[in-house]
This record gives structure tokens, C-alpha cells and sequence, in this order.
């Protein structure tokens, strides 16, 4: 049993001009414990919303479902009263930006008590005793748990959300574009912390990001997110080296690499609207390897190779070279 | 540098750009010495027509500011900026109106920085219609061209929309439409792509570049040192208000110099998970542009430093392994 498998998972919001926008459309992925697991895509393709869902934190405006198991037990069964007791506990989340992680008027030590407190896990003397090794532990001095949250730069401020994020030692550590903000050489240092403490708990790490180049040299596997569905999963190995869906390999062209020497090629078109149904495989319009097939049926994620699936019509053709 | 006797299109020379820190009502009273940011610190380059410059640096070395210098936005304070051969440094507003309109640039927000109430036509003829160029026709002509080039044919498709009908990449085409129409000669880009998806970015940064073989200057600024060797001509890396390293961008980036440079590049998240990176990571975040170190203004943070950088403050020079126009500011090469 995996540590987390999200099954078909489904999020739509109501809009505000009536209708809805089907966000999620039916990601399934699963997550070992210790693993190191990349969620892939462009603005809009639904990764933030996915993650959000595991943590149960969507705006009223959302309506799930699916499932998302922890240890085998449905969050997602009972609504707020069955992920409540695990948000923090078991899954925590560093969010994109991190001064809106943290309320401005309160001591940062204070902040990354709380959720300790609140799963009863240590108060007093000894929170700050733990808040003090968190923070030792990425890097800000204890003493600094007095101060505010505008006192810190970009950088300190992140590594003061992960030490948040830590407090109830959880298993899954979800991260939401945790460098995106910042500056190069403090984004290195980010992940490679990101990374010792994954190895040092043994913590399963989630990073969302469209950052290609950072997912390949962070984490084991990853899954690639389109129009609100997955369409590639697989080693990263794999996935740069032998991709199974055009949308992966298309992906990389456009991503240019400081020693590369090939054409870096964009993408042509723009992904489809969510507020309307989709006929068809969703990346067809942009797809420069599409068929007669791919206009009238939705290609689902079928495993292509060990460990790896794709959702392309292309690897139901025997002799095609794939994607 | 000069080819063929032409002076380059933008020379800038030793340029300073400092501001004043705010001292706050108590500061005042207490008369505390005005203290300063040194946002430019003695920045010296030159950029030739149908050359790409990227000025490469993370948040606070001086880049942005050393392109608002050269637009004339913001005042310098030492220095000297000449465009296509005339000294602007201290040219009053009256006299930098005909420049302006061939000193162009685009920003990274193509949300913010086109107006949501305009359409598109209307966003591309403003600029020819404040300054008073051509007939109504003309500007229409002018209009469609600019669309044209920046890859957004056919140009009715898109002359009557809003900006919110349009995605990022192409907002930032309409953007770049906009500035040359005036037909400029520098177009300043910051950060063009930072905001757009990366499946996008090519597209534009494509269109920068056949602007570039069409004879533009341009000055590309960017903290994405991939994306500057991909396309740039060459290459400066800025480090608190200096440039520390320039070169052609394949130099820079195949046999850099300066430890700051070798550290930046590998740090750069490689495409291919096989190439594990070997990441040299610098301690600590850049110090304030307030307090710059005396000495070599990297040296609490260099690797490689020994006791004489604390004391020298080290000029821009071509090191004995470097290839001729490639040059770093250590005394360590």
C-alpha cells in the first residue's frame, strides 16, 4: 500500500457568471513513502488545485471527488471532518509565496507553534524548545523566533514556512513552487534543503512546479499535468530521455538549457478552456503528431513502460515511434 | 570599440546611480548622516546595433537600475551615457523627447503594462499620434506592420480586441508591437519572459532576436543565465552594482572566470536528470547594496578569496586564459 494514492480525483468550481470550471479531471497518482515525486505543468493546468485538495484546503466555491487515501483511509469521505485531523499532522504544505504564509503582526516563533499546539503535540517551553530546533534545523538561528515575519529576506522567510510545515512531524511534505520567487542561488539553496530534510525524516516530498530543469535534478518521478488531467508519469529519467506523450517532449524543446545547442521551440496555441467540456484529447490543437483519432476520443493514462504511463493515442499505434 | 569608425549605439561609461536611504522622522532629527544605496557602482559597457546584451544578476545588483539610467528615468550621479554618439547623460527633458522615441522598452508584466481599456489599435497608434507622426493611414500601416513582426498575422485578428481577450504571450507581442511602431533603434527588454508560461517564452524570445538581425540594439535584462546564453551576444553578469564578469555568452558561459559567475552557473537546474548537478552554493543572500564591502565587494562570500581581497577592489581586466573581449573584475585569474 502506498503511502498516498489519489484515485480519479475530480475538482470543479462554480463561477461567478454561472457555469463551472472543471479544474481537476481525473488525476490518479500515487506516492511512496520517502519518495521524491514532481507535479509538472503550466498556470492553469490544475497541479495547485490538486495539492490544495489533499490538504483540504479549497474555497467553498469547489465541489470534489474521487478519492485520496492516506495509509489506505479516505480524506476526502467526510469532507473537513476527515482531513482536518491530518492537515499538519500528516500532510503540511509550503505555499508559493511565502510572506503570505504568515500572519504580519505575530513573532514567527509563535507562528510555527501553533499548529503544534493545535494537534496537542507540545506547548509552552517545549514548542519553543522544538521551534528552536526546527529553525536551527533550515538554517535561521533560534533566537530569531522572536522576530517578525517582514524582518526576514525572501529566502529566510521560506526557510521559516518550511520549519512551519515541519512542526508536526508529518510524512508528505507538499511544496508549491517554493522557489519561484526567489533568486537563483537562494533557490539552490532552498531545494538542497528541501532535499536533506526529506532524506534526514523521511519525508515523501510533493514539489509543484512548472519548472522542468528543477523537477529533473530534485526528484525520482514525476507526473506531467495538462488541461487539468495527467499525461505523462514515469521516472524523470524517462520521462526527459524517452517521453511517451508529445506534450512532455514538446515541453523540454521549450525549455532552454545553458549547454544546449538544439532549437528552443515554443509551443504553438494556447490550452483549451476548463469551463467547457472537451471533446478529444485536450493538447490535439497544439499537437504536432495528432491523428484522426485524437479528435473525437479522450486518450486515457495506460501504461507504456516500467513504472511510466501516458495518456496518447500514438502508443496504441504498434509501429509508431512513440510521441 | 568601434567598427568601421560608427560610434556604438549605446556607450556607457564608469555610470554611478545611487539613492538616498530614507531616514524616517527620528533619523532627521537626530541629523544622521544621509546614508546611500549604491544601486550602480562604476558600470562601463557598450552595445553595438544588431547586438543582443544581456545584463545578467539576481535581485539587487543594479540591473534594472542601469537600464532606467540609460532611458534617462532615473538621474546618475557620475558617469557617462552616450546614445548612437551624443552624450544624454545631462540632457534636459526637452532635448530627450526625439531620443525617446528611439530608446525603447518592454517590461516583464505584459498585465500591467498594457492599459485594459484600450484595444489593441489603440494601444499601437497612441505612440504615433503623442508624437505626431503620419497620417491616419500611416499609423494604420504602422500599426499592421508592428503586428506583423512581432507574429500576430492577421493583424484584424487581433487590432479590435482587449487585453484581457488576449493570453500572456500574446499581450506581450501587442507590448513589443507598441514599441516599434516608433521604429527605435535600443529596445531595453526586462525580463520579457519571467512572467510567461514556458511554453510561450521561445515564441518572444525569437521575436527578439530577429529584431536583433533586423539591427536593433538590444539589452536584454534577465536573471535566467540559460535563457542569456541561448540568445544573448554576449553576456554581463552584475554583482552589487559592478559588473563583475563580460564576455561573448559563449565564453561566459563555457569558461567563466570569476568565482561569482562559476558559482551562478552551477547553480542552474540542467534539463537532463543524468547530469547531476555539482552545485557550488553560495552561503548567506547578497549583502545589502548600503554596506558593500570594502575590498572586492564579493569577497565574504568567495570561495576562493585570499587577504589581498579585502583590501583591493578589483578592476574589470581580460584574464591570461581568457579569450580576447572576455573579461572578469578578480585578481585571483
Amino acid at each position: 500500500m502506498s503511502l498516498l494514492e489519489v484515485k480519479d480525483l475530480h475538482i470543479w468550481f462554480d463561477l461567478e457568471r454561472g457555469g463551472e470550471l472543471h479544474a481537476v479531471q481525473g488525476v490518479t497518482f500515487e506516492l511512496a513513502a520517502g519518495e521524491r515525486f514532481g507535479l509538472v505543468g503550466e498556470s492553469g493546468c490544475g497541479k495547485t488545485t490538486t495539492i490544495l485538495a489533499l490538504m483540504g484546503l479549497l474555497p467553498p466555491s469547489a465541489s470534489v471527488s474521487g478519492q485520496v487515501l492516506l495509509d489506505g483511509v479516505n480524506v476526502l469521505a467526510r469532507g473537513e471532518r476527515s482531513v482536518a485531523p491530518h492537515r499538519w499532522r500528516d500532510v503540511a504544505m509550503v505555499f508559493q509565496g511565502a510572506m503570505n504564509a504568515f500572519n504580519p503582526v505575530k513573532r514567527i516563533g509563535e507562528q510555527i507553534a501553533e499548529p503544534m499546539e493545535l494537534h496537542g503535540i507540545a506547548e509552552g517551553r517545549e514548542a519553543r524548545r522544538q521551534v528552536g530546533e526546527l529553525l536551527e534545523r533550515v538554517g535561521i538561528p533560534a533566537e530569531r523566533a522572536q522576530r517578525f515575519p517582514h524582518e526576514f529576506s525572501g529566502g529566510m522567510r521560506q526557510r521559516a514556512a518550511i520549519a512551519m510545515a515541519l512542526a508536526c512531524k508529518p510524512k508528505i511534505l507538499l511544496a508549491d513552487e517554493p522557489t519561484t520567487a526567489l533568486d537563483v542561488m537562494v533557490q539552490a539553496q532552498i531545494l538542497q534543503l528541501l532535499v536533506a530534510l526529506a532524506d534526514d525524516f523521511g519525508l515523501a516530498l510533493v514539489l509543484v512546479t512548472h519548472d522542468l530543469p528543477i523537477v529533473a535534478q530534485v526528484c525520482d518521478r514525476a507526473a506531467v499535468m495538462y488541461a487539468g488531467e495527467i499525461v505523462e508519469s514515469g521516472p524523470t529519467d524517462a520521462l526527459f530521455h524517452a517521453p511517451r506523450h508529445p506534450y512532455t517532449r514538446l515541453l523540454f524543446a521549450a525549455t532552454p538549457d545553458l549547454y544546449g545547442t538544439e532549437e528552443v521551440a515554443s509551443i504553438p496555441g494556447a490550452p483549451p478552456r476548463l469551463d467547457r467540456t472537451i471533446t478529444g484529447c485536450p493538447f490535439r490543437p497544439r499537437c504536432d503528431r495528432a491523428f484522426g483519432r485524437c479528435v473525437g476520443e479522450r486518450p486515457a493514462l495506460k501504461p507504456v513502460a516500467a513504472g511510466q504511463a501516458a495518456a496518447c493515442h500514438l502508443n496504441d499505434v504498434p509501429q509508431e515511434v512513440p510521441a | 570599440m568601434t567598427t568601421n569608425g560608427a560610434p556604438p549605439l549605446l556607450e556607457v561609461d564608469s555610470l554611478v546611480t545611487r539613492y538616498p536611504v530614507p531616514r524616517g522622522v527620528v533619523g532627521s532629527l537626530a541629523r544622521q548622516p544621509q546614508r546611500w544605496v549604491h544601486a550602480v557602482a562604476g558600470v562601463s559597457f557598450r552595445l553595438r546595433r544588431g547586438e543582443m546584451l544581456a545584463l545578467v544578476g539576481e535581485s539587487g545588483c543594479g540591473k534594472t537600475t542601469t537600464a532606467q539610467s540609460v532611458l534617462r528615468l532615473v538621474d546618475s550621479d557620475a558617469g557617462t551615457i552616450r546614445f548612437d554618439g551624443t552624450d544624454i547623460t545631462a540632457l534636459g527633458s526637452g532635448d530627450l523627447r526625439g531620443l525617446r522615441r528611439r530608446m525603447q522598452i518592454i517590461y516583464q508584466d505584459p498585465y500591467e503594462s498594457l492599459d485594459p481599456r484600450f484595444r489593441v489599435r489603440r494601444t499601437l497608434v497612441e505612440p504615433l499620434e503623442v508624437h505626431g507622426i503620419g497620417s491616419k493611414e500611416e499609423r494604420r500601416r504602422e500599426a499592421e506592420e508592428a503586428l506583423r513582426l512581432t507574429g500576430l498575422a492577421p493583424p484584424e485578428l487581433f487590432l479590435d480586441r482587449y487585453p484581457h481577450e488576449l493570453s500572456g504571450g500574446q499581450r506581450q507581442r501587442v507590448a513589443i508591437a507598441a514599441s516599434l511602431v516608433l521604429h527605435p533603434d535600443l529596445l531595453i527588454a526586462d525580463e520579457p519572459v519571467s512572467m510567461l508560461d514556458v511554453s510561450v517564452r521561445a515564441g518572444i524570445l525569437g521575436i527578439l532576436d530577429d529584431l536583433r538581425r533586423r539591427g536593433l540594439g538590444i539589452l536584454m535584462i534577465t536573471h535566467d543565465l540559460s535563457t542569456a546564453a541561448r540568445y544573448a551576444d554576449r553576456i554581463a553578469v552584475m554583482y552589487l552594482g559592478r559588473i563583475v564578469e563580460e564576455g561573448a555568452a559563449r565564453d561566459v558561459v563555457a569558461n567563466p572566470q570569476h568565482p561569482y559567475t562559476q558559482a551562478l552557473l552551477s547553480v542552474v537546474p540542467k534539463r537532463d536528470p543524468r547530469q547531476r548537478q555539482r552545485p557550488e552554493i553560495l552561503r548567506g543572500e547578497t549583502p545589502n547594496p548600503v554596506d558593500v564591502p570594502r575590498g572586492c565587494r564579493f569577497h565574504p562570500r568567495c570561495p576562493i578569496a585570499i587577504p589581498e581581497c579585502r583590501d583591493v577592489d578589483p578592476e574589470l581586466l581580460q584574464p591570461s586564459d581568457a579569450r580576447a573581449g572576455h573579461l572578469a573584475a578578480c585578481i585571483r585569474t
